[in-house]
Parts: C-alpha cells; structure tokens; sequence
C-alpha cells in the first residue's frame, strides 16, 4: 500500500468535505478497496472512514424500506422484512462472497465494486480503466469473466456483484448525499455506467458523493428468483446470473422484472423483456424469444463466448422456476 | 481506546497501512492467525471481532479502535482447548495445519449464526430458519480454504460439535 | 552407531504385525495436532527474531529479456528503506525436487512473467512492499518469447516404450479408441506461502523455511550462496502444506540469505500469494492421445498413450504422464511417449501426483469409452486388463491389490454393473450419474537416516530432518518407535525438520513414510538387539510392551535394563536391488456420483468412495486424511482448476485464490475411503507404500465417466467447466 493519511468521519457533512478532497476515498467495509489498494490499484492520499456515520440500520420508508449504507450485507440478508418481502435480494446477498466477507461488505460499498477483471487488478498489465488509455489487455487476452452485452473496444469488464443485480430487478433507488450538501436519488438501474470512452467512471457517484441509502419501493407479489452460475458451488463470481420477479394471473404472467450479472459494465436491465413476458402464457418458446430480446446485441471475446448460451439457459431456468413450467 | 485482542489491550498502529492480520501476527505477537493470501481469498486470517468472523486481512488495525478480537489463542488453550479445537484434534480435522485456525474460528462463529437465524445460500427458503444440516455447514465454511483437503474431517468435527451446542 | 538396512530383497518378516505394543496402524490422533488447533504451531514467517527486516520480491513483467540496470536510487530516500538486493547469488527459479544444486542464477537473465530479480528490504513490511512497487528498473524485452506450447519446438523424453505394433492392433481390434484429452495446467496452491527468515552469525546461516526437502535444500541453498554445507542449517518443523511447491529451495531463502548476510541483521521474505502462483512450480498443461485396442473379450492387445507437456528451455523435469500406464494394464502392442515444448511460462515442475494426476484421468476416461465400446461393465473390463507381469519390462509385480480395491469399492458405493446408458436418473433438473476410474501411484523410496533414542527413563527421542507437510509424519514415526520400542506414542518424542539431524530424503513423491519410517524401524531395531544382547536373549525371543521386556519367560522393566543410560542408534535405510527387481506401486479404485445441472451444465459431485492399497497402514486416521485430500484434488481437477496464461504476454492471469478455483468445502461431499489390508516387503522394511498421492491418481476420469453417464455429454477436456459440459451436452 502506499502510504496514506487515515481520517475518520463524524458526520455525514464531514465525511463529505473530507472525500471531496482530491485523492480522498471513502472506506465502509473495506473488503474491495482494500484489496485493490494492497496491488496499488487504488492509490487513495487520505482514507476517509465512514464507520461512524449513522447509516447503519433498516427502516420503513414510503411503504417500502430504506437499507442505510452502512448496513452490512450479512444483516440485511437476515433481515425478516428482507427476508419475507424481498428474499430476492436475501438469496442474491448470500449467493455472493463468503459469510466473513459479508460480514463487513456494507450496502454502499458493495455498489460501488469494482470489476474482478484480471488486467485492472494486475498493475503491470494495460488496462483503459486503471490507467485511461493504456489499452485493454482483456480483448486480446483471456475474456473468461468479461462482457458479452454494452462493451466498447476500450473496455469489456464486468459488474462482479450479485445484491446490485436484486436490486436492479427490484427497482430500488440508490440515495446520494452530495459533497455540498444536496440530497439525490438514482435509480439503481441507472446508477451504474457502461464503460464507453471511459470505463474508469462505472457509476453515477461525483466527488464528494456519498451514498447514504438504499430504498426499496413497496413490496410486489410473485416468485423471487436469483438463479446464479458459477465454477464453484460457493465462493465464486457469477459466469452468469439471473434475478427475476415473476407473477401469474391465470395461467398468464401478470410481472416480470428481471435483471443479469457476469453479463455487462452493470447489473443488466432491458425493459422489453418483461415487456414481451407480460401478457403472455409462459412457454420454453416465449422464454427462448426473451432471450433473444436479452441477446441481440451479445458479442463474444472467445473466451467468453460461452456465456451467450449459458445465459440463454439461465434465463429459461430462471423463468421456468418462477413459472412452475417445467422442462 | 486501545485494540483488545484476546482480552489484552494493544495501542494502535502508527502506520495506517498495517491490516488487523499483521498487526494481530506481528505487533501483538499471536501468530495463530495465518495469513494465505492478504487479500480475502482463502479465510485463514479468519477472527472474531466483537463476536462476528471477518478476514482479518482486509481491515486496517485503526478502524478497529476499541473493538474486541478474538483469536484463535482466544478460544481455547493447549490444556484447555475448546469443543471444537478438540473435535478438530479427534476428527482430523487438519493436515497441515495452516487454514485450521481460520476453520475454527469459523466453526466458532457459524454455531452463533446458525443460533441467530441467519440463513445462507443453502438454506432453502430464506424465510424460514436455517437447519443445521450438512449443506449448511458447508456452504457456510466454504469461505475457508483447505488445501489438504481435510474437508469432510473438518465438517464431521463441526456437526459434532454444533449438535450438542445447537 | 549405525545400524544398515539395504533393501536387496523383499523384507517379508513383518516385524510389525510380531510386536505387542498394538499401535501401529491405529487411527491415533496427531501429536503435534494440539499445537495445531490452539494456534501454537510455528511456520516459517512466524518467528520473532529483534531486529528483523522486511524484504519483498520484485519481479519482472516480462517474459523473456534482460534487466540492463536497476535503480535502487528510486527507492532509497522511501521511509524505511535500508537496500535493494540485486545480488548475482539470487535465484531466478525454484529449484526442481532432488535437484541437490543451487537453481538457475543470475536475475537479470528474465525468462518468465513474474520472474524475481531483485529483493527490496525495509524495516517494515508495509515499507517494503510499497518500495518494491517502486523500484525503476530499465530492461530491454526480447521479441521471440514462445507461449503456445503447440507452437513450440518440442523435444522426446528418454526412456518411451515402443513395442509391437499399435498401428496393426487398433486395426485388428473388436473395440479400439483413439482419443485425444487435455488437461490444463495446476497450482500447488499450499495454504502457506513460501516464506522464509535468514540469520548469519557470521559464520552459520540459520533459515527457518517452508520446505519439503531439506535434505536436498540444505546442498541447494549452500550451493547457491558458496557455503560450505556445514555452515548452513534449514529449519522446517512445520510446513504449511507442499504438494512439491516446496521441494526445492525457493527464491526467497536465497533471497532472504543474501540480505541477511549482506546486511547483519535477521530478514523475512514471505512470498505474497500472486508471486507464490506467479514463481513458483506449475504443474504443465497436457495434451494426450490414447489409443486402446481390445479383443472380443475386452483384453487389451494395443495400448498407446502419448503427451506434450512443457517446461522452460533447460529444465529436466517433463510431467511423466504416461508413469503408470506403463504396467497398469496389459496389451502387448505398445507405445508410451512424452515430448516436452520449451516455452516461456513459469518453471514446470512436480505439483501432487505429477503424472498420475493428469495421466489417469484421461486413462481412465478412454478406458471408460473402450467398456462402452465393448459392452463390458467398465469394473469387469479393468479386472480383465491387470498384467501378470509389468506389460514391458516383464518383471514380476510386488503386492498389487487392484481387483481387491476396484471390487470391494464397488461393493461399497453400490455399483450397478447393469447397463450404463446415460440419462437414466433425474432429480428434478439435474442428471444423476456414476462413474469408475482406477488408481496407481509408482512407489518410490530413498535413502533415509534417522536416530532414535531410548533414553534412560523409558522414553523415546525420534530425531530426523524429515518433514512433516500434514502428511502425518510427527504420528507415524512415533508410531513406529512406540511399536518397536514397547511403549505408549506418548512417550515418544518426534523432532522433525531440522538440518542438524540425521537426514531422510524428505517429503515428495509419496516416499516419505517408507523412507524415513523404515530408518526409524532399523534403529529401532538395532536398540532392541542391544537390549537383547543385555540380558542375553535371544532378539527373537525378546518382546517389549509398556515398558517391560519379556523374554524366555522373565520379564523386566527397561528402565532397569538401561540402568541410567540411554541406547542411541541411527538407522539407515538404503534401497537396493528390490526397486529393480519389482514394479511397485499403490493401487486403488474411485467411485463418483454426480449431478449435472440439465440447464446450466453445474457439475456437482454427490459422493465419493475410493479404495487403496497402499502397503501395511501406519495409522489408519492419517493415512484415511491422505487419501480424502487426494480425492479432493480430484474434484478440482475434474471440475475447476485451470492455470490460464495470457496468450500475448504470457503471465498467469489468474494467479490468486479467487479466480484459480481450487475446490471449497461446499463442493466436497461425504466420501468413503477403504484400506485394503496390504503388507508389500518389496516396498520398504515395514511394508508400507506412498499414499499422500494415490488419491487424487485417476479420480478425475471417474467424475468424468459419471458425467457422460449422467448426461450423455463425453468430454475430453479437464477441467470441466459449466460451459465445457453444455458445449458437449447433446440435445434435449
């Protein structure tokens, strides 16, 4: 690590002035940004530690909830609100890290995550969104993780997080505090960016910005579903994962919300997918149309080439679960 | 206010830069906290802080101002090892030895989650409570890394244990 | 002092099964394992020496070229920096297993990413590793670096089998296979990076190391710093697990050597995990022809496995992949070759099982293709194929226990030797299937010496530089003295891992038991003939247990007959003609059940039974822990371990624990390990074989053939990943 000057935040205002300076970060849970900055990824001059601040706790709000940032990720998935209304978000929670990581990864960093790409964490490699301009090594080198949807040919990493895609699914509002004092809200479908001609920006956040909340609008019938793929039985990224919000009427889909990780720069939302599910009867056919919706544009680096099917698969699977149709 | 680690206070680092993990093996001296990978892949640095396991690695010492630690040293003693430190010894629960101390700090930890209800990607139906089944052990350990391979030891030892205490 | 044992002919007294203590072979706990679970065991890093530096390896990020010049101008005014070392005694690869001289030299030479060529030293850690990401150095890169081993010029390892005509018998055969596998390359990836602290008095220079060998080390590290041995000792009582990542002194001993020498003060150099992966052995990626001819019968009557594995240019080790199929089966038309591509990716060299680890699988695989080929139950197709003598070379086998393993195994998992079309189970979405691999380990043996002592109160002192990497070794040898002896292993005490003792070959390739175990059985031996000859006994007629000895109907205390003196004896093991005059080898079967997600191609494995013959069981506890870590690796092998390199600069993309999958525990099921009783006196004086290998020798074929025989999708690539098994899954 490279030396740096430790602050701690007593008040939001506070934190604010201090992460407002320039190389200043903000630190919740530590678990990403510290493991970027042991590999001198992240480089901050002053560490500005949010622990104190009182964003710490669950709360009803506007007929839905309101998850403060500094919630830690273990808590919420042990939430019984969460866990009875919105077990989308508990299941994709739990889908990911360990229960140590958990334990200290915190609603607001989690968002902010960055990317598990092998050349943005290898500092002696090239990489346009460490180092803007020095090239991608990914799109000539080994794309296994990587993007198959919203790439550019500056950058073709992943979102690696799996709450972000729950709370994609489940339209949930990011709540930002800016560093002069104004309040903000972003919908977490927007809140993160594709990489384009600057993938170092992969969300919203400003200097000075801290997210303070996350709030979930009022809770919605039908099956919650996080369906993820991966190498390993736990304790791996997501090759590809699903979350998905469906409800039937009669034999017919009355909601469909979902959104996919390991696929794109963000948790992955088109609208036309549930679009094209509402109204209709399900039906391996209709599920196979949504994927086509999801894929249209899907390019492959070679290695990840797989991930076009696999993410077909996904999604039936996914919907075939929340549907009860079976294969 | 100082750092507790195993009930004995500790002032402090000067350098911002030193994690819990080094500053728990190297400045408190209790090198029984192993460190595999530093960068929270493998859980060896796994300890209890204020009760809760985290990777020791992936924290700074400073942000843990007035906190309690628990270390492996903390749970039991070559005359009065704990459960499951036993349990460990008589399952075979290790081989090599260097991921045992986060394995059981784990083990440690699980059997208070497992008491509080939390569920984990094993447990079914999220809203119900968690059952101590196999599945849930090991879903709940597999953010230890063991090499060796001593999985099925390690997991004997932990149903044993956790049987009588749940 | 001295008592020899050469092993010119198979040793079928069976001491061990004649004493009276009863504790060999019994499932004891570990004595040192107290230490363990309390956190007071010490490994290498973890000694705390006043005045100890810090050092942390800089390494190249290149592949192949020079360093013309390093600036250690960049780095010196950084708080804390006390020196760059950029010594010509560094070394730039870990040394191969035995290779007993210092490894490749000379830093600025680069010939792989990650390569180290300096070492930064500071007061502090956090000091150095900020000043080693500092360090300017200027290099100039050479354009013709080879990373594709496909592409690269490839050389023919000594010693292939050509024998008849395989082309004639595939031609000629009721049922023949000719298939190609690959298999990716492994990490070792033991739990505790490499990581060593120096001291130099100014005449001796102490190394507490993480290494397997120290035998070997000691003459590596002297060689590369131009000591003389006797002003060197390694120390390793505790090794943080090895799987041949420690068998040859690794670049930060030397590296810690020359700072401590250089600067007079204690330094510890840990290796962080990245370079641990980026520097050290990798185990070679294969790829593998087999062809197999059968008759109607299913007997094998040409049998073909070729590979090219790889390594830097001038490295001898070549994985030997084709090892065991050497003599596992028969069929008299033979070839077995192995080419070696010489490229620039770190050094190739032993990770568990080299060979059998990637040679099995694909072996049994194809054997599981040949059964379906043949319409035989692939159990009775390997029992048709057991050789009478080895296929080649003609020499009789020693104790071989592969139809006792490959039956009581299935017995155990419940095969059913019905047909095996796949598709046949479902639960829910996933494909339920069962699969059988063989397994084969060559045995090896070394010199080994090792003293114990009977000391004058009836205890017992076991002293060997023979390490102990969790395989076990603190419990077996005292296991050993204790049955011998007469006494309780309690009162054995086992000191291990020191240059100061007496010397074994250390641990690897699964020697080191029958080595180290057999020197502590002549000593032991040797000590109870001189307590015979004591009391005037015949040695035969001696029996010691508890602390009395019996003889010719009188009975004793030993403490009596030490009368305040102690009995020290080195036993020295030393293998003789019996390694030539017999194929020895462990055996074993491997049975899998496992589910294949219809929609995903997930692969879970649902159980495991395997069954070895492993040679006499010196304690059934450790030694069922061996093979349940064996069968683990099987599971990463078949399943997530993948070494990926990037093709335009050749470094390890995935060099951390993250992203090189290695299996946790939510991917171990329960499995089943069954010893088959087994005494082999061609095998060591105890009559024990390796067994820290044989489990993970073949094991992979099984999850493989259980794959197929879930879902109908055959593959040929190992590791095999989700998008692996949908790309091979046929249609719904």
């Amino acid at each position: 690590m490279k030396p740096f000057d430790y602050q701690r935040a007593e008040r939001l205002e506070h934190a604010g002035q201090l992460v407002a300076d320039s190389g200043a970060m903000a630190i919740a849970g530590g678990t990403n940004l510290l493991d970027l900055m042991k590999l001198q990824v992240e480089t901050p001059a002053t560490l500005v530690d949010l622990g104190a601040l009182p964003l710490d706790t669950i709360a009803e709000a506007d007929g839905g909830l309101r998850i403060g940032a500094l919630v830690t990720n273990t808590l919420t998935a042990a939430d019984a609100r969460i866990r009875g209304e919105y077990p989308l978000l508990a299941r994709a929670i739990l889908a990911g890290a360990t229960q140590q990581l958990r334990n200290k990864a915190t609603t607001g960093g989690n968002l902010c995550q960055r990317t598990r790409c092998y050349y943005f964490t290898n500092i002696d490699q090239p990489c346009n969104k460490r180092d803007p301009g020095s090239g991608c090594g990914a799109i000539k080198g080994i794309a296994r993780l990587h993007a198959i949807l919203g790439t550019s040919d500056q950058c073709i990493a992943t979102y690696p997080g799996d709450m972000a895609v729950a709370m994609c699914a489940l339209d949930a509002t990011v709540e930002i505090a800016g560093g002069d004092g104004s309040t903000r809200s972003v919908p977490v479908r927007d809140f993160h960016l594709l990489p384009g001609d600057t993938p170092q920006r992969e969300n919203v956040l400003e200097d000075g910005d801290i997210i303070t909340a996350v709030l979930l609008p009022p809770p919605v019938s039908g099956q919650q579903i996080y369906r993820k793929v991966r190498e390993r039985s736990s304790y791996a990224f997501a090759m590809c994962s699903v979350a998905a919000i469906v409800d039937q009427a009669d034999g017919t889909i009355t909601r469909a919300d979902l959104a996919f990780g390991g696929l794109a720069h963000k948790p992955w939302h088109d609208p036309r997918i549930g679009e094209l599910l509402v109204g209709a009867k399900p039906s391996l056919t209709l599920f196979d149309k949504a994927a086509d919706l999801l894929l249209e544009n899907a390019q492959g680096y070679g290695e990840n080439d797989y991930k076009i099917p696999l993410a077909r698969r996904a999604l039936a699977a996914a919907l075939c679960d929340a549907t009860g149709l079976t294969a | 206010m100082p750092i507790s680690i195993n009930h004995q206070p500790y002032d402090l680092p000067d350098d911002p830069r030193v994690s819990l993990l080094d500053f728990i093996r190297h400045d408190a001296g209790q090198s029984g906290t192993k460190k595999g990978c530093d960068h929270g892949q493998c859980g060896a640095c796994t300890v209890l802080v204020n009760g809760v396991r985290i990777n020791s690695c992936l924290s700074l010492a400073v942000m843990h101002d007035g906190d309690e630690v628990t270390t492996i040293e903390g749970l039991g003693t070559i005359d009065q090892p704990s459960a499951l430190q036993k349990a460990f010894l008589e399952h075979d629960g290790f081989q090599c030895g260097y991921c045992t101390p986060g394995q059981i700090c784990s083990a440690t930890a699980l059997i208070e989650e497992i008491r509080a209800g939390w569920p984990s990607d094993a447990t079914g139906d999220v809203e119900q409570a968690p059952k101590l089944t196999d599945e849930e052990i090991r879903e709940r350990m597999s953010g230890n890394l063991c090499r060796c391979g001593a999985y099925p030891n390690i997991i004997a030892a932990i149903r044993e244990v956790a049987e009588t205490e749940l | 002092m001295t008592a020899l044992f050469k092993h010119d002919k198979p040793d079928n007294r069976n001491v061990l099964d004649h004493t009276a203590q009863g504790i060999i072979g019994q499932p004891l706990t570990r004595p040192e394992g107290i230490l363990k679970v309390t956190g007071n065991a010490t490994y290498a890093a973890e000694y705390a020496f006043d005045e100890c530096l810090e050092g942390v390896l800089v390494t190249a990020p290149f592949a192949k070229g020079q360093v013309n010049s390093i600036d250690e101008k960049s780095v010196s005014s950084m708080p804390g920096v006390i020196k760059v070392i950029t010594d010509k005694r560094l070394t730039a690869r870990a040394a191969q297993g035995t290779a007993n001289e210092a490894p490749k030299q000379n830093v600025c030479e680069v010939h792989y990413w990650g390569q180290p060529i300096a070492l930064v030293v500071a007061e502090t850690f956090e000091q150095a590793r900020d000043a080693a990401k500092h360090l300017k150095f200027d290099y100039t890169e050479d354009t013709d670096a080879i990373f594709d081993p496909e592409a690269a010029d490839s050389e023919t390892e000594d010693g292939a089998t050509q024998q008849g005509d395989l082309a004639h018998a595939m031609k000629q055969a009721d049922a023949s296979v000719d298939l190609h596998y690959s298999t990716e390359g492994h990490a070792s990836a033991a739990m505790e990076p490499h990581a060593s602290i120096a001291q130099w008095d100014g005449d001796t220079l102490t190394v507490h190391a993480s290494l397997q060998m120290l035998n070997y080390n000691i003459t590596e590290l002297a060689d590369a710093m131009g000591l003389k041995e006797g002003k060197v000792r390694l120390l390793s009582p505790f090794v943080g697990g090895g799987f041949g990542s420690k068998l040859g002194v690794s670049q930060d001993v030397v590296a810690a050597s020359v700072a401590a020498m250089e600067l007079g003060r204690p330094v510890r150099v840990v290796m962080s995990r990245q370079q641990v992966f980026q520097t050290i052995m990798r185990r070679s990626e294969t790829t593998q022809r087999l062809r197999l001819a059968a008759d109607a019968d299913g007997k094998l009557t040409g049998f073909g496995h070729e590979a090219l594995v790889s390594n830097l240019p001038n490295e001898e080790f070549a994985e030997p992949v084709t090892q065991s199929s050497e003599f596992l089966y028969g069929g008299e038309n033979r070839v077995l070759q192995i080419e070696v591509a010489r490229i620039n990716r770190m050094t190739a060299g032993s990770v568990r099982a080299p060979g059998e680890a990637v040679g099995m699988p694909a072996l049994e695989a194809a054997m599981d293709e040949l059964a379906e080929k043949a319409g035989i139950d692939p159990v009775e197709l390997r029992l048709r194929n057991i050789p009478e003598v080895h296929p080649s070379e003609g020499t009789p086998f020693s104790s071989r226990k592969l139809a006792e393993c490959l039956k009581e195994g299935a017995a155990k998992f419940g095969w059913d030797s019905g047909p095996r079309t796949p598709r046949m189970q479902r639960e829910g979405e996933w494909w339920i299937g069962t699969g059988v691999a063989s397994a084969a380990r060559v045995h090896n043996v070394g010199e080994a010496k090792a003293r114990v002592t009977l000391q004058a109160d009836g205890t017992a002192l076991v002293q060997t530089d023979m390490t102990d990497i969790g395989t076990g070794t603190y419990a077996i040898l005292g296991q050993i003295a204790g049955e011998m002896l007469g006494m309780s292993r309690d009162d054995v005490l086992v000191e291990l891992g020191d240059t100061k003792h007496p010397r074994g070959p250390g641990s690897g390739g699964s020697w080191g038991a029958a080595s180290s175990g057999s020197a502590v059985f002549v000593a032991c031996e040797a000590i109870a003939e001189e307590i015979a000859s004591l009391l005037g006994a015949a040695k035969d007629d001696l029996t010691l247990k508890d602390g009395i000895a019996s003889w010719g109907g009188q009975t004793r205390p030993v403490t009596e007959i030490l009368d305040g003196k102690a009995i020290t004896k080195i036993g020295h093991y030393e293998p003789g003609d019996t390694e030539d005059d017999y194929a020895a080898s462990s055996y074993g079967a491997f049975f899998a059940e496992v589910a294949v997600n219809q929609w995903t191609g997930e692969t879970r494995v649902r159980r495991m039974t395997g069954a070895f013959g492993i040679g006499r069981v010196l304690n059934e506890k450790t030694a069922r822990s061996q093979c349940l870590g064996g069968m683990v690796w099987c599971i990463g092998s078949a399943l997530t371990e993948s070494l990926l390199f990037d093709p335009v600069d050749g470094h390890l993309v995935n060099c951390d624990l993250a992203e090189y999958h290695v299996p946790v525990h939510r991917d171990v099921p329960d499995m089943d390990v069954i010893l088959v009783e087994e005494r082999d006196g061609a095998a060591s004086p105890i009559q024990a074989k390796g067994v820290g290998e044989l489990g993970m020798c073949g094991g992979a074929g099984a999850i493989a053939n259980a794959i197929y025989n879930a879902c109908g999708a055959r593959l040929h690539d190992f590791p095999m990943t989700p998008d692996r098994v949908l790309a091979a899954m046929p249609a719904d």
